[in-house]
């Protein structure tokens, strides 16, 4: 996984609630068998409008995307997370995020940062006045600063320390084998099996 | 103190608890379908890692399917997804259903067709609408593509707990009100973050005297009001549903199962996160008119003015909700005219759905242009449904009769929705463009889209009667 320590990126405002992932991605583009390529799939019903926020042409190059709250609800397809960084953002905020969308976007690297609603206005309404206006997230200090702007985040300890490090989750489970293993040895017969036993 | 039914799932399934690391949970069955299973066979193989336990591991074909035909596949693109699909479950030793195979269908409608799915077991997939599979009292999830492969590689993922809330349903469903249409209900009560970060337990009267496909369509909307799972305590209602199923324990087996299974309820003294009660003596059949499935009203009402929200964000979510629909405020529910009656999707593609929605349709004729679409969930749902006879009205109706796959719940496969064009639809999501570009959505229940095939517009079948 991509380690995140501190970010620092213009913005783009998003001031739409309940953006589910058929948004953020629909679904034809999820026939693709790789994790790449998917940045020209990225609000792609929205961006065939020219007016639509991410076309404007100072929104090129935005790193953060400051959005409405219930950010990435819906459907778990881990497509909308990479999406969104193929297409090059390094962090979303909002004031609630979908549990799956979130879970995804930290297994990736994409860090979302959960910040109150009127603060969330209060960066669009920033980035909105100056487009030029730069954001930081720093994850370090657990904090999202802007012109005016101070506001700490929490984030889970362990996965604070896991996306510092770029730690890959399967590493540290695997880690734990002779544990798995056991529990594995204890299991009741009655639970189902979708394959034969194998012969003794 | 007492425990919930979730809570003793999950207690039971932790290999590890340490202070300040999430639990590491084992997990009891992997199911996988085409779209989001490749990437993680890729990192598997980039890694050198094997299967852990393909004896816990089992994939269909359905999002990315047709249901026209069922031994070709033109769109090359999606072929190539398929193919990958059975080349990575061939490799790695995993059972597959592919297309053309008598198990083959939505995965949340093979699972528990197979018996596979059985109380107090971690379930996961990745889809969201795994929460559908916690009818039978299962802890079932949904995941995404970098959980899969943590699952393949290690049958385990570090999750922190989810917190708890109950929704009790009291009292019973009045005649004509189904499943749907309560689940409908309380997601525009709780809203679609509601459940969020929680597994929510549905309880009462009115849940218990569901079926087991009653309450797999209740739990498979969990994920539509924000939580993680959905939950039903298991009784006899479910133990007959698994009796004598291909993967039901059997003999000796089957009484330590059963005995196991009784323990799955929740304590009296346990004490739930959030609690929502629901009367329903009070509801009636329930519809969406937005582009979320929060926003939704009964059938008899009007599709409402974005005014009347007080929250701003719920107002300007209303405000765009009926521009994209092409709505006006205060239009009765009932003018609505669709083009397309979708009826199918893990929410209601089970054999129930279709004989309620032939009852409505039995000698009467799916309304001129409109188009209505039957979608067996699973391959063994159509045959049934063959046997049955039910086939044989949809299609004296006008409806066309498919084979079995996601279909038009989402807008992937050749089944969509062109642009502008409205349907009333059995699934679950009526997010802008779901069923296709452009496309808009109502969801509404089996009978409600069956009544209105046959009317071209949103009704209920006992609209039929008055007519
Ligand atoms: S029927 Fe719809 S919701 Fe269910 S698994 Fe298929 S695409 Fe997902």
């Amino acid at each position: 996984m991509e380690k995140f320590t501190v970010h620092t990126g213009r913005a783009v405002p998003l001031r739409r609630s309940n953006v589910d992932t058929d948004q953020i991605i629909p679904a034809h583009f999820l026939k693709r068998v790789t994790r790449d390529g998917f940045e020209d799939a990225l609000f792609a019903a929205w961006r065939a409008d020219p007016e639509f926020v991410l076309n404007r042409p100072e929104r090129q190059g935005a790193t953060v995307l400051v959005a409405g709250p219930e950010f990435g609800t819906g459907s778990s397809r881990e497509h909308a997370v990479w999406a969104l960084q193929n297409y090059g953002f390094k962090a979303v905020i909002s004031s609630r995020f979908a549990d799956i969308f979130r879970g995804n976007s930290l297994k990736n690297g994409l860090l979302t940062v959960v910040l109150p609603q009127e603060v969330v206005e209060r960066l669009q309404s920033l980035t909105e006045a100056d487009p030029a206006a730069e954001i930081t997230v720093d994850l370090e200090s657990g904090e999202v600063r802007a012109d005016g702007v101070t506001a700490p985040f929490e984030m889970d300890e362990n996965a604070r320390w896991r996306l510092l490090n770029g730690l890959d989750d399967i590493t540290l489970t695997l880690g734990h084998e002779d544990e798995i293993a056991a529990f594995e040895a204890n299991r009741p017969s009655y639970k189902p099996r979708t394959l034969p036993r194998p012969a003794a | 103190m007492g425990r919930t039914i979730a809570e003793k799932v999950w207690d039971e399934h932790v290999i590890r608890r340490v202070e300040g690391e999430p639990d590491l949970l084992y997990i009891d069955l992997h199911m996988l379908h085409e779209v989001t299973s490749p990437q993680a066979f890729e990192a598997l193989r980039l890694a050198g890692r094997s299967v852990r336990r393909t004896d816990l591991t089992i994939a269909t074909e359905d999002h990315n399917v047709p249901t026209d035909v069922i031994d070709r596949i033109s769109d090359p693109v999606s072929r190539n997804q398929i193919e990958t699909l059975r080349r990575n479950c061939d490799e790695f030793g995993v059972r597959r259903h592919s297309l053309g195979d008598a198990e083959q269908g939505i995965v949340f409608v093979m699972g528990p067709q197979l018996g596979l799915i059985q109380p107090g077991m971690t379930v996961v997939c990745g889809d969201s609408h795994t929460s559908t599979l916690g009818a039978f009292g299962a802890l079932a999830f949904g995941i995404g593509t970098s959980q899969v492969e943590h699952v393949l590689a290690t049958q385990t993922l570090p999750m922190a707990p989810f917190r708890t809330m109950a929704v009790t349903v009291e009292g019973e469903l009045p005649e004509g009100v189904t499943a749907k249409d309560l689940i409908l209900a309380v997601i525009a009560e709780i809203g679609t973050g509601g459940g969020q970060g929680h597994v929510i337990e549905y309880r009462g009267e009115a849940i218990r005297g569901l079926s087991m496909e009653g309450r797999l369509t209740i739990c498979n909307m969990s994920i539509e009001a924000g939580a993680r799972a959905g939950m039903i305590a298991p009784d006899e209602t479910t133990f007959a549903y698994l009796k004598g199923r291909p993967h039901a324990p059997q003999g000796e087996d089957w009484d330590a199962a059963v005995a196991y299974w009784k323990t799955l309820y929740t304590d009296q003294d346990a004490v739930f996160d959030k609690e929502v009660v629901i009367d329903a003596a009070a509801l009636t059949p329930f519809v969406t008119w937005g582009t979320n499935p929060g926003q939704g009203a009964p059938l008899g009402s009007l599709i409402p003015a974005p005014e009347s929200f007080t929250d701003p964000v719920e107002r300007s979510a209303a405000e765009r909700a009926l521009s994209y629909m092409g709505l006006e405020a205060g239009t009765p529910l009932r003018e609505v005219r669709v083009d397309t009656v979708f009826l199918g999707s893990c929410t209601n593609g089970r054999i129930e759905d279709l004989r309620a929605a032939a009852d409505v349709l039995r000698g009467r004729r799916v309304a001129e242009g409109v188009r209505m679409l039957v979608v067996p969930g699973s391959a063994k749902v159509r045959l049934q449904a063959e046997t049955e006879g039910l086939h044989q009205v949809f299609t004296e109706a006008g409806a066309d009769w498919r084979f079995a796959g996601c279909s038009m719940c989402l807008g992937m496969n050749p089944d969509q929705l062109a642009p502008g064009e409205r349907s009333a639809s059995t699934s679950n999501r009526n997010f802008e463009g779901r069923q296709g570009k452009g496309g808009r959505t109502h969801l509404v229940s089996p009978v409600v889209a069956a009544a209105t095939a046959v009317t071209g517009r949103l009704s209920s079948p006992a609209d039929l009667l008055e007519a």
